[in-house]
């Protein structure tokens, strides 16, 4: 009984077990089917995804950024280059505190309080993972002293960069522009012309002038390395490579001579000056001052700077030539003599008895010439060289608002002139369809009046009335004006001329464009309103004053200089172009609050001439910076020095 | 005289077991050598460290079930004397007080636990045998959850919940109510959300990321996703030996120890999986058929709760190798590089060998 008791016992414990054990092996068998749909559902189900994410982890793209394209001015000296520099950068994700980080750097090379300013700015526009200069241009000593010392650095990196320089520094600043980080709105704009990926790894893009126009041509193509990586991105291998196509380099129509005798002349004054060859369209020179260090941009501005260019008075940021919007004053007169004779409104020799003012028919309100006495007997021709307000402002009346418009817009007024480099403005050309959309009011009468004197709502650039001029001394035949001569393959050398493009043909009698002409020549002459520009010339000058006015002067009130504030006085302008019987370079200059165009502004067009045509450098040890270029070809880059 | 004197020797050797074994040992020698950049350092120390295991299994295999029902006591005694002394000396390293400095030596007393709490288990439900009551359990719980906790709070909650298992298999082979079992469960399910309430803000983390490795993937979610995307860029039949891109370019991480299957599953695809799940199926199912046909309470608690915790080990790494399972530093058994893995392998092998040829014996008792 207790033996079989205890055997049944033994065996209902046994089995007791055995259902223990099955519910384990259940338990095993459901664990491991799980397993097996997991597997499944990784390696066949997403294998596509998986494998996708496998290859990418292993291989990396490793662009190789290309030399940007050099820029040189007509004669082939080197406006913008690259060089190698040593920068330090950080990785913010890779730092274990940045703060003792920059501490640490500090105490191994110098950082100026502008690069931690810099840095600052630079962070709060990129991602912690982002790699961002600390410290550039460090010489070799200094990159030495960090290389020993690295190791107590992670997330910091001795890179040698590319960087852009500007070796005249505040030189031609507009027409050239200057490259700058790439931010948001360029990384928006490459994405919609598809070229994002020909940036990978390019840190800078055009940001002004032929910079910005040409950068396509200066960028050249991105080279690639296929490398395989480990983990923590270090290429093992490299599985296939592309190299690089360098940018092209560009020749500009600029002659950097003339511009830095421009520049220097301006002597600090506000303005803008732009050369243009009649024929061919090339701009000689196109200044705006006060100018700008373009290298400031390179390494991304700093505060302290940006709010001086920014906040500046003198707005040097401004491109003037482009986006200066001036009343012609007097410097329009030509063109709507021009007018007046082609639609047979006026003959050469009309001739008007001019008291000092003119009124209009049924109106008491006098509109004064600038001479209150008046010029007495006045022709055309002597109405250009004596800059008659009279003669115009029955001219104007007479030819109408809507024919005056339509003749000079022929002459680029009220629209852009298309030059090769963005931002320009198109100025205003007055209409009564404008002033009803602009204002909803009427055109009155009196506004024409005053639009022949280049005054009112009229509106140029100095660009375009260096169109224009050009356009008049070419007899009419509008060139298109560009800043790019020639784009130079950097694979080939192949130099690719761009051509002269012919804006606009207008058709002119020759004898009316021979009365408007003597009109100018006798400018410069004795008894002209800028006799003293032409005086010892040796060659003959056809010019224009005129004056912007500024702020408005009231009925009964007399424009008195001395009580004026500096910048309330009246802009001088200049209009000229030379040799008169043969255009070689026409000139519109522009000096903001110079008062008289033939005392201020015309000594400066003067001086570009004389350059020009004579050769003439003006003998001052400040002004020969810009030299003649020792070898033909510069080298592409230049180790770094210092 | 020596040949019969081998003979005798190697009589104890279950050779299903011994060759599944022995496969399983092979592919992880290859897999070992791709892991490990193809550099033999590391495979020659584990072909050492299988030799000694290999000999751990002879030894104990050659042993009565009986002697080890007999040391069972003072082993156990023994280990959580020692487990108390970590906790009061122990050295920290990693902010975890896991190892014991001899002077000569620093041990980790809960890899000894591993074993010692199922035997002690075994050796315990064997003496009350036919006559449990729920004291008998209380005590046996007891026995198992003074171990695991101070493994627990050393804080080494992976080492604890093996040896919990362990333990539990044991305490569950000899019967404990499906009530209780059940019950347990339920409470458990209930007390969830109290308990998640109690977690720290890092550890509710890891569970978050658990979930969706993505949320941190270059933290903690990157070792889940460089393993997920090893393992799914495997495909059917793999990359081939030594062809695994993650694995050779050092994107898996641990990954000639606790990611090892990774590098595996990479290089053999699905096709491999399988048929390594299927050799660990067999050696599991072995196992229980050694633990079924065992013939006194002592050796089929133990071979039954060697067998499933055998099975935990496989479950619960290739489970958090491939994102199903919390991130747990458990090796891959037989498999994962490491010396100490493979002797506490060995020591359950020869248990299990032990008990097949030692059942007649036991029988006739």
């Amino acid at each position: 009984m207790g033996y079989s008791t205890e055997l049944k016992n033994h065996q209902n414990e046994q089995h007791k077990f055995r259902v223990r054990l099955v519910f384990l092996v259940l338990m095993v068998l459901a664990a491991f089917s799980a397993l097996v749909g997991r597997f499944y559902f990784l390696q066949v189900y997403r294998y596509d995804y998986y494998q996708t994410l496998a290859e990418n982890n292993r291989i990396s793209i490793v662009p190789i950024t290309p030399n940007r394209g050099l820029i040189s001015d007509r004669n082939g000296i080197i406006l913008a280059h690259n060089f190698f520099v040593y920068t330090l950068e950080i990785t913010p994700s890779k730092t274990d505190d940045l703060q003792d980080t920059i501490e640490d750097l500090g105490k191994l090379v110098e950082i100026s309080a502008t690069d931690m300013k810099r840095f600052k700015k630079l962070r709060s526009q990129s991602h912690t993972f982002e790699s961002i200069p600390i410290r550039t241009h460090l010489n070799e000593y200094e990159a030495a002293k960090f290389a020993v010392n690295r190791f107590r650095f992670p997330g910091v990196e001795l890179k040698s960069r590319l960087f852009r320089h500007y070796p005249y520094g505040t030189l031609g600043t507009h027409a050239i522009g200057y490259i700058s980080r790439i931010n948001e709105n360029d990384l928006k704009q490459l994405k919609e012309n598809n070229q994002l990926s020909n940036y990978k790894g390019t840190e800078h893009i055009g940001k002004a002038g032929v910079e910005q126009a040409y950068e396509t041509e200066l960028h050249g193509i991105t080279g690639f390395q296929q490398v395989e990586i480990d983990a923590d991105g270090r290429a093992v291998r490299v599985l296939s490579s592309a190299s690089p196509t360098s940018g092209n380099n560009i020749v500009l129509s600029v002659d950097a001579k003339m511009q830095e005798i421009a520049e220097h002349e301006f002597a600090g004054r506000r303005g803008a000056l732009v050369a243009i060859q009649p024929k061919t369209g090339e701009v000689l020179a196109m200044v705006s001052m006060p100018s700008f260090d373009a290298n400031l941009f390179v390494d991304g501005i700093d505060y302290d700077n940006w709010n001086l260019l920014n906040n500046s008075p003198d707005k040097p940021l401004i491109n003037r030539s482009l986006k200066g919007i001036y009343p012609p004053g007097s410097t329009f007169k030509p063109f709507v003599a021009l007018a007046g004779l082609e639609s047979g409104k006026r003959l050469p020799p009309f001739t008007i008895n001019d008291p000092g003012y003119f009124t209009l028919p049924n109106s008491r309100h006098r509109y004064r010439d600038w001479k209150p006495s008046g010029h007495g007997a006045v022709d055309m021709r002597k109405a250009i060289t004596v800059s008659c307000d009279t003669f115009f402002y029955g001219l104007a009346m007479e030819l109408g608002i809507d024919r005056l418009t339509d003749f000079v817009r022929h002459f680029g007024f009220g629209e852009k002139t298309n030059i090769d480099i963005q931002g320009e403005l198109s100025g205003l050309l007055p209409t009564p369809a404008w002033k009803q959309k602009r204002y909803k009011q009427p055109w009155y009468m009196g506004e024409t009046v005053i639009v022949g004197i280049g005054q009112g709502y009229t509106l140029v650039t100095p660009m375009q009335l260096a169109y224009a001029t050009a356009t008049l001394a070419n007899s009419g035949k509008a060139i298109r004006p560009h800043l790019v001569n020639a784009i130079v393959s950097a694979k080939t050398n192949e130099v690719k001329l761009l051509p002269h493009a012919i804006a606009d043909q207008v058709n002119l009698n020759p004898s009316n464009l021979e009365t408007v002409k003597l009109g100018m020549m006798d400018v410069t002459q004795p008894g002209g309103t800028a006799a003293a520009i032409g005086a010892n010339a040796g060659y003959l000058i056809a010019a224009k004053t005129g004056t912007a006015q500024v702020v408005g002067i009231k009925q009964n009130e007399k424009y008195n200089e001395k009580l004026i504030a500096e910048r309330h006085r009246d802009h001088a302008w200049f209009i000229s172009y030379a040799p008169a019987d043969d255009p070689k370079i026409a000139v519109a200059v522009i000096v903001e609050n110079g008062s008289h165009g033939g005392s201020t502004a015309g000594p400066i067009a003067r001086k570009v001439m004389d350059y020009y045509l004579l050769g003439k450098v003006p003998v001052d040890p400040a002004a020969a910076s810009v030299t003649e270029p020792a070898v033909a070809n510069a080298p592409e880059e230049e180790e770094p020095h210092d | 005289m020596i040949r019969q004197w081998i003979g005798r020797f190697i009589r104890h050797i279950d050779s299903i077991l011994l060759a599944t074994v022995l496969m399983v040992l092979v592919v992880a020698l290859m897999v070992l050598y791709s892991a490990s950049g193809q550099v033999l350092t590391k495979v020659n120390a584990q072909a050492i460290n299988i030799i000694v295991m290999m000999s751990v299994m002879l030894l104990v295999a050659n042993t009565q079930p009986l002697f080890i029902e007999r040391i069972a006591l003072p082993v156990y005694l023994f280990g959580l004397t020692l487990l108390l002394a970590v906790a009061l000396i122990g050295d920290i390293s990693h902010g975890a007080r896991r190892w014991l400095n001899l002077g000569v030596t620093k041990i980790q007393p809960s890899e000894l636990m591993k074993l010692a709490v199922p035997i002690m288990l075994a050796w315990y439900f064997s003496k009350r045998e036919t006559m449990l009551r729920t004291a008998d359990y209380v005590v046996a719980g007891v026995i198992l959850l003074v171990p695991v906790l101070l493994i627990a709070k050393q804080p080494d909650l992976g080492t604890a919940t093996l040896v919990f298992a362990s333990g539990f298999f044991v305490i569950f082979l000899a019967g404990l109510s499906w009530k209780f079992i059940f019950g347990s469960a339920i409470a458990f399910g209930a007390a969830l959300p109290i308990l998640w309430s109690m977690l720290h803000d890092y550890q509710r983390r890891r569970v978050e990321i658990l979930i969706d490795p993505s949320q941190d993937p270059l933290g903690a979610g990157y070792h889940i996703i460089q393993a997920t995307i090893a393992i799914g860029s495997g495909g059917m039949t793999g990359k081939g030996w030594l062809n695994g891109t993650q694995s050779q370019l050092d994107f898996v991480p641990e990954r000639t120890t606790d990611f090892i299957f990774a590098v595996f599953a990479e290089e053999f695809g699905l096709v491999g999986c399988c048929l390594l799940l299927l050799l660990f199926t067999i050696i599991i199912g072995r196992a229980f058929i050694i633990a079924s046909q065992a013939k006194n309470t002592f050796s089929r608690l133990l071979a039954g709760s060697i067998a499933a915790t055998f099975f935990t080990y496989c479950f619960v790494n290739m489970g958090m190798v491939s994102g199903i399972l919390p991130v747990v530093g458990i090796p891959l058994p037989l498999v994962s590089y490491g010396g100490t893995s493979l002797l506490t392998l060995g020591l359950s092998l020869g248990l299990l060998m032990s008990v097949q040829s030692h059942k007649r014996l036991v029988a006739t008792d």
